[in-house]
Order: C-alpha cells, then structure tokens, then sequence
C-alpha cells in the first residue's frame, strides 16, 4: 500500500497559481466591454423617499442606464425570506432597490452603469433623492421599549422573532439550587471584512440564451436558482460560477445580495457584461454583519460548583431585515450550555430589528456570543464560590462515557435536537493545565505584580455544532486519456483548501497522486446539487460524500482491473495510478482501465492502445453496456448527516496589561482542540489560527460603530480596526482526536472553531491580570484601551 | 432578451481626459493613453492585464495592491497611472522564475501554508520582497518579520505561517 494521504500534511495543489498572481477572482476574469455598476446609497437610516430623479445622471457622458425601483421589472419585490420559523412573524427583506422608504444607511436605492467605475460614481452623484428621515433608535435595549421609533410599522417594539427553548425542568431545578450567579454580558457588531469585498459580473448570451454569472458567493447553486426563478429562465440556462473567492467567512452567502440579481438584470437589457466591484465602503454599509448581542444569564448551583440550572435571555440585533432568520440567535442559544452537563435550561431570545445593515452569520454564527455569556459566567460562578476557574469547570463538564449528550427541547440549526456527539472534554482541560501550569503561573503572576507588572490567566471552552446538512454530493470520474481523477461538489472555496483535503479522500482509494485529482467545484455546470459552504460543514458532508463516492469507484475500477489482468479482484491494489496484482509486477494504469471500460473508444493515445494488451475489462454476454452498467469509471453519491457533530476546544493565554496605557499584551496563546479525524493538519491549524485572529479582533479591537442617527461612523480599514501582524501573538496548538462515530470518516468540522472562545479568554486574562487594581469584571467586547481606563477609574482596589 | 430587439448603442467611453504615458513594467516598455484619474492599480489589472496584484480597501491600509516601484514597495491604489510614467513597475507576475518554478519565497508560503485564501498573498510577497532587496539590515525576529508585513492585511491566516515563510525564505536566500 502506499502512504496514507488521509492525515498527512500534504502541500495544497492550489497555492502555485495563487502565488505567481494567475488566480481568478470575479474581477479578474476578462469581459470585453464591460459597463460598470455605481449604487446610490441611502445617507439616512429611516426616512421616507419623496422622490428620485436621474435626468443629470442618464445625461452624464459615458453613463449606460440608469436604475430605480420603477424600471427593473420583476425585480422589484420583497426578497425571499430563506429560512421560515414559526417564531417570526411577517418577516422583512429588503427590496433590490429602495421603493418608497430607506430602512439604513447604505440601503441600494437606485444603480448606474457606465462605462468605468469612476464615470459610473460621477453620475450616481447626479442622482437627486429627495427624503424625508424618520427618527431612529439604534441602541438595542432602547429600541424594544414602548414608544421607541419603529424600523417597521408592521413590527411593534421593533421585536422581530420571540422564542423561548426549555430543556429539562428549570423551575423544579432552580428551586433547589443553593447559589445563583447573575451576570450581563454585551458583545459588539462586528463584521466579516473579506480581502476580497464583493464581487458580481454576469454576460448575457443572447444566441444561446444563456446567462454566465460569476459571483464571489458562498452558495451558487442557491444563487443560480434564484435567478432561474426570478427571471423565468430554465436553470440549464443560468450557470453560476463562485471563481476563487478572496474570503468569506458567511458575509458572502446572503442570498440575495441586491447586486446579485441587480447586475444579471443589467447584463440582459444592455446585451453588454456588467459588473458590481464592491468597494472597502460598501462592503461596511452595505454586506451583512453579526454578532451584538446581550445576555443576561443565571447559572444556579449547588455549593460545590455543580450547576443544576442555567437561564438566559437576551436580546439579538438582526437589523434592518431578516432575511436568514433566526439562524444566529438561534445557534446561540443552543449552544449556551456549552461542553457542561447542566441538565435544566431556559434560554429565551428577542430578535430585534433595528435601522442598520442586514444581521447574517458571520463566522461562528451567534456561539461566540453564548461562549461569552457561558464563561463568563463560570467565572463569575468560580469567583463567588471561591472556586478555581480550572476546578469549576471540571465539576461540569460532560464525562467522556456521558456521550452522546443529547439536549432535549433545544433544537439546533438544523431542526434537530442538540445532541453532543463524542469528545473527550476532561483530557482537554487537563492539557491546557499541563500546557499553562496555572500554579507555577500564580507564583510569576506574583513576582511580577511586586514588581509593578500585571499578567493575567485567562481560559475558555467552547463546543462547536458543525457539519450541518441537508445533503451534499460527490461526483468523481476517472478521465481516460490521462488517468487523472476529476472530482466534482456542490461547494465552493474561500481558502480553506477544498481541492487539497478533497483530493487527499479520493488518493487513498483510488491510489492516486493527490496532485492528480483535480476538484472543480463552485460552478453550477460542473455540479449543481448541493448547499453551500458555511456552517463548518464542507469536510464533513461533501467530504464524506466524496468518500463514498470513492468508494464506488474503486469497486468498479478494481472490478475492471480484475477482469483484464485475468485475477481475483482481492489479489489486486491500487497504487502510483495504476493496478497492480499483489506481490508481482504485473498492472495496469487507470487511464487504461478508464478506457477499456468505454465500449467506444479510438486509439488516441497511449493508455488506449495500452488498455486493447488485456483482456475485456467487462465479462458479460449480449449489449456491449450490460443493463445498468455505465461506461467509464465514474460515480456519483451523496451523505446527509444524521445530525451535528460537535467539535470542541479549550483556550488559555498569558496576558499582560500595561495600566498606564491600558493595553493589553497577549503573551502566550494556547488552543487545544478536537475536529475528529483530521484529513489535513496543516490545514485544520490554518482554519484555527485564522479563527483566533478573528477573534482577537472581535475581543480587543473591532467594533461597527453607528452614530445615534445611524450612520455607520467608522466604515474603512483606518478607524476598523482589523489586526495586523503586530497584534497577532504565536498560537500554541495541540490536537486531540476523538472520531465522531457519526460519519464514516470521522470527520467533525473546523472553519469556525478558532475565533468562538476568544473574547471570553481575552475577558477572563484581563480580570486576573487587574485584580489588585479593580474589581470590576469585563463583560463587554471589545476590551478597547477606553473600557480598561473606565475599569480602572471606577473601582480602586477593594483591598 | 429577445433576438429581434435591437439594442440601443451604448456609449464606450467617458469624457474623461486623457494623458499618454511611457513606462516599464516587469521588464517590457509599456505606452498607453490613459484617464488622468486611472489609479496604477486599475492600470495594471485592466488595460494591462496583471490582475495578480489585488485591490483589497482603495485606502492605502491594507496592501494587497502593493507593488515595487522603482524597487522598493508601493501601494497601487494610491498611486495614478500617470504618477508611474517613467518608473519602473514590478509585480507578482514577475517573481517566479522564468523556467516557472516558484521563487523561494512563494516556495516558502506554500511548504509553511502562509496562504489561504491568497488574496493578499500578491502584496505580501512583493512588500517582502521590497525589505529583501533594501540594503537596510534584515531582522528576522519574530519581532521583526511581523514588523516587516506590518503594512499587510490578511485575513485568513493569523499571520503565524506567513512569519515562518518570510524565514525560510531569507534563509534559502542567503539573507539575513
Ligand atoms: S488596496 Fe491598496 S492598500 Fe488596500
Ligand atoms: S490568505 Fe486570505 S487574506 Fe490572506
């Protein structure tokens, strides 16, 4: 056998044309004469529109056609609502472009293509738009009291969801608890900030009456169906290509971006290409965001620690519309819990609307948030106890033999009732000790407090639901000529490496090169079954699906193989592109077999007069295709997921925090954590230490900041302020591997593993690092230098 | 959408002015006409064709759209196409060898995974590449490789394998 590719840290195929600059992203692909699309955006967060003109700018040399709501046809609608849940009522969405009101800053109103993206901002400043604001209420917790102003008269208290879950029996818990903790904790919008922004262009074929799309999305297929739909095109006619994409993180799987049906449109009527370039702008006031939410949580215990009972409210900010319903709040509130056992929950939440960009997941999708109630609380919970962080959590976690944990009464994103599948929590902790002693670190924390200097212990375990379904599928199909394997899902790459891990599943059946399976993905005419990639889930459903499909391929290939060399099938192996008879010399490559096994074939090559030396690679009277037997070595096959598997982790750091200038020094970062099988461990630390990045944004430095009139104040890369190098500590990693018995290959997911704990590790640092100066407790993210200087103002030493 | 309806004409240009301008990129003379206003990066991806270097914010911050202007790093998104007239413009496209091997630094981002999405793996390598040919001393601190990609956005990769490839590569380099 050859060395197994499954597990091994094998270079990812893609990186050569990435590095030498020949990657193609939606704007680098060349369309002759392409127009070029400018919005006109709304400069108020609510108003009512009295009236559009675009005169100057339809005048304005160079421009093509100007758009409003009244010449776009069929698209002048309420988008669908994608994810329905009883608890909504009369969801909103947005309209493609603004039609009698603007509900926030940067809503589309009206579109100009022109020849040039600088002609085409000239004249959307010629657009005159008259209108009338509406007062607002940006701030959550005011915006649901009566009388505040309305987002939507439709939706009074701008409440847009309410759902209470309840697992066990809380009250008859709470009752018998011996402690309560009460905390509130508050984490602030963030957004996903892609390298890449946004990006759409699309040609319309009028001879074949096809429309081409390329759209830097999460989810073509998703994509390729709305547009069949709202056009009335048959979808054969409509391919959507996800090109490589410059980043992602859930910003780009909105369905629909105004632009995404906006500039197909554009494209039909002027018979030219066109295409949408979002710019940096753009992409803060006008591609969705994530994460404020506020939690006030309870954990009731008993006197040893061990919490009996948790409840949880809070209040979840979808902005203006929601469009993916409660998929946030509701991830978050499933996974408030966390990895502890507490049989007894009452998580509550309101979805709210308010005058602001559009709420949609934004890697980790609502946890980071419940991981920051959860452990924040268990600190606090440590705290009044007088309890060890470490020891607290011991006394809850789930014990290995406890699995799977199931959590009746709380149903999960994918409607299924939360279920923790394996781990093994306890061993975790127990290395995160080892790794951070946190009783030699204690003896430091003091030297150096004598000495004037403040370092901080901070930890955070998380759990993670991944690898949601339906479905996805896998294509594979072994070519003829050169032998090598194609490989084909109904996902697309943001960076992750698909085409590496994918091929890395595929080598080990078909023993192959992983350089010689080739994954085109991304494209509706290569493969259009499927989701999209989001929700940690490509390595778990399309890679199991692409596994099975594997599997039958080979079975047919060795079948094949079998009958020319004239031996059993189990006296064959598959390895270095060919199959060989055990023990001898004797083989034949699968270019050969691939075509031996087409009835028609011409000599083209070598492999196929290679393949007329064997004998019949099918044995069979009659047809030269038996009933069912297909030509060539292919096979399609699909995996659903039972349920989520759930991956988890445990993070610590060191931290220093300088009182005088209340910064904060991460000084060491260790991440323990566990996706089951890894297929590639290079790639699972790339996802992970991406996360962490994120998250150490999202815990020290990023913050959407709107204005009590919602205007979204800091919308650039200067006054947001994503972490460069400078603020990125080394990241210690160590794996644990516990196979999830719910898919065969063992797979859990990773993509959004790394940024869920790290605001509330970041918190939890702090507070032990400034506890000889303040007692105050940080439970608001991000940590800005300000928040430390008002701690630090407002509690002196209590002793 | 239908074949019997005659499309409008559209216009093909805007009344932008104009200016002639002569310079070299990646080693061949270039002349072009083009809009006063044309940012060097439009320049370079549209009316050349080079869309290896990438425009991640158009405000200077990020430096996906670095390129090395008379050898030392720039940002193109920040710079006119008429300011580059004369100069000498190097981008991503000219850093492999010319047998289409990997130049050690690209090797070095691909053995340590420096790249995800590679989007801003252009500017990255040619702002390396600006420190590598500057006759200041190099530090290859940890300190000092993250000072040394402090002007670049990725954000994908936590920055932790770019490091390990900056140093593997002025080793393979003899530099340093
Ligand atoms: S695009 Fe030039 S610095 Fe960001
Ligand atoms: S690799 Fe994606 S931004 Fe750096």
């Amino acid at each position: 056998m050859s060395t197994k590719m499954f597990g091994a840290r094998i270079k990812r195929n893609i990186d050569p044309q990435l590095l030498i600059g020949e990657g193609s992203f939606v704007d680098d692909i060349p369309l002759a004469g392409a127009l070029h699309v400018a919005f006109v955006r709304s400069p108020f967060a609510r108003a009512k529109i009295k009236s559009i003109s675009t005169e100057f700018a339809e005048q304005h040399p160079g421009v093509a056609a100007v758009y409003t709501c009244d010449n776009i046809g069929a698209l002048d609608l309420e988008l669908p609502q994608l994810i329905p849940h009883p608890c909504m009522d009369s969801p909103r969405t947005q309209r493609p472009l603004a039609r009698g009101d603007v509900y926030y800053v940067g809503q589309t109103v009206a579109m100009v293509v022109a020849v040039d993206r600088y002609t085409a901002e000239d004249a959307a400043a010629l657009v005159d738009v008259d209108y009338d604001p509406l007062p607002v209420e940006i701030d959550l917790e005011k915006a649901i009291l009566d009388g505040a102003p309305l987002v939507h008269p439709t939706h009074p208290n701008n409440i847009a969801a309410d759902l209470v879950q309840i697992s066990g029996d809380p009250d008859s818990a709470i009752a018998g608890a011996e402690h309560v903790t009460k905390i509130r904790v508050q984490v602030d919008r963030s957004t996903a900030a892609p390298m890449e922004c946004r990006a759409v262009a699309a040609t319309f074929d009028k001879v074949m009456g096809e429309l081409t799309v390329w759209d830097s999305t999460q989810g073509p297929i998703a994509i390729r169906g709305g547009l069949a739909s709202i056009f009335n095109i048959d979808e054969d006619k409509v391919r959507v290509i996800a090109p490589h994409v410059g980043g992602g993180f859930g910003q780009k799987v909105l369905l629909f971006y105004p632009d995404e049906l906006l500039v197909p449109f554009a494209a039909m009527q002027l018979g030219r290409p066109v295409k949408f370039i979002e710019d940096r702008r753009e992409n803060f006031i006008g591609s969705s965001q994530e994460r404020t939410q506020i939690h006030e949580i309870e954990l009731y215990a008993k006197k040893n620690g061990e919490v009996i009972a948790l409840v949880d409210r809070f209040l979840h900010d979808t902005g203006a519309f929601i469009p993916y319903g409660i998929a946030v709040a509701q991830v978050a509130s499933t996974s408030i819990a966390g990895p502890y056992r507490i049989p007894n929950i009452r998580v509550e939440f309101k979805a709210v609307y308010t005058p602001t960009v559009v709420v949609t997941p934004y890697r980790g999708c609502g946890r980071p948030q419940a991981n920051f109630a959860i452990e924040r609380a268990m600190d606090k919970l440590a705290e009044e106890l007088g309890l060890d962080r470490f020891e607290v959590r011991r006394r809850n976690l789930i014990a290995d033999h406890e699995f799977p944990y199931l959590r009746k009464g709380l149903l999960f994103a994918d409607g299924l009732p939360v279920s923790l599948d394996s781990g093994q929590y306890h061993k975790a902790l127990q290395l995160l000790t080892e790794k951070l002693a946190p009783e030699e670190f204690a003896v430091q924390q003091k030297a150096a407090r004598g000495a004037g200097r403040y370092l901080g212990l901070g930890l955070s375990f998380y759990v993670e639901g991944t690898g949601l379904g339906p479905y996805e599928g896998g294509h594979i199909k072994i070519h003829p000529i050169t032998g090598k394997v194609y490989v084909n899902t109904g996902l697309t790459s943001q960076g992750q490496g698909h085409d590496t891990v994918f091929a890395q599943i595929v080598a080990d059946q078909l023993g192959v090169a992983v350089t010689d399976v080739i994954l085109v993905e991304g494209d509706t005419k290569a493969f259009d079954w499927g989701v999209a990639t989001f929700a940690s889930r490509a390595a778990v459903v399309s890679g199991n699906a692409i596994h099975k499909s594997a599997l039958i391929v080979r079975k047919k290939t060795l079948a094949a193989a079998a009958n020319m060399l004239e031996v059993s099938a189990d006296d064959l192996e598959l390895r270095d592109g060919a199959a060989w008879v055990k023990g001898s010399n004797r083989s034949v490559s699968l270019a050969a077999i691939a075509t031996a096994t087409n009835p028609l074939r011409y000599a083209f090559n070598e492999s196929a007069k290679a393949a007329t030396q064997f004998a019949p690679a099918s044995k069979h009277d009659g047809p030269p295709l038996a009933e069912g037997q297909h030509p060539g070595l292919e096979a399609t096959d699909y995996y659903s997921p039972p349920s989520a598997t759930w991956a988890y982790g445990v993070h610590g750091a060191i931290v220093e925090v300088d009182p005088e200038i209340c910064a904060i020094k991460i000084k060491r970062y260790v991440c323990i954590h566990d996706c089951g099988n890894m297929i590639n461990p290079t790639i699972v630390e790339g996802q992970v230490m991406g996360g962490i990045a994120q998250g150490i944004g999202g815990a020290m430095y990023e913050r959407i900041e709107y204005d009590t009139e919602g205007n979204l104040i800091n919308a650039n890369f200067v006054d947001f302020l994503v972490p460069y190098a400078t603020e990125i500590p080394p990241i210690e990693i160590l794996h644990l591997e516990t196979p999830t018995p719910l898919n065969p290959l063992g797979v859990k997911g990773v993509g959004e593993a790394g940024c869920i704990p790290v605001a509330a590790v970041i918190a939890s640092a702090v507070e032990d690092a400034l506890r000889p100066l303040t007692h105050e407790h940080f439970y608001h993210v991000p940590i800005t230098p300000s928040a430390i200087h008002a701690a630090l103002k407002k509690a002196a030493p209590a002793n | 959408m239908s074949r019997a309806k005659i499309r409008a004409k559209l216009p093909t240009k805007s009344a932008d002015p104009t200016v002639d301008i002569e310079l070299t990129v990646n080693g061949e003379r270039v002349s072009a006409e083009v809009s006063t206003r044309m940012l060097l990066s439009d320049f370079l991806r549209h009316e050349l064709g080079l869309t290896g270097t990438h425009v991640g914010c158009e405000h200077g911050v990020c430096g996906a759209c670095t390129v090395l202007i008379n050898g030392v790093a720039g940002r193109s998104c920040l710079t006119f196409a008429a300011q580059a007239a004369g100069c000498e413009v190097r981008t991503i496209e000219s850093v492999a060898n010319k047998d289409g091997t990997l130049h050690p630094l690209q090797e070095a981002f691909r053995d340590c995974h420096g790249l995800q999405c590679g989007y801003c793996t252009p500017g990255m390598i040619m702002n390396i590449l600006s420190s590598f040919n500057s006759s200041a001393p190099l530090d290859l601190s940890d300190e000092g490789i993250r000072d040394i990609i402090s002007g670049n956005l990725c954000r994908c990769t936590g920055y932790q394998n770019i490091i390990a490839a900056v140093r593997q590569a002025a080793k393979a380099m003899s530099l340093g």
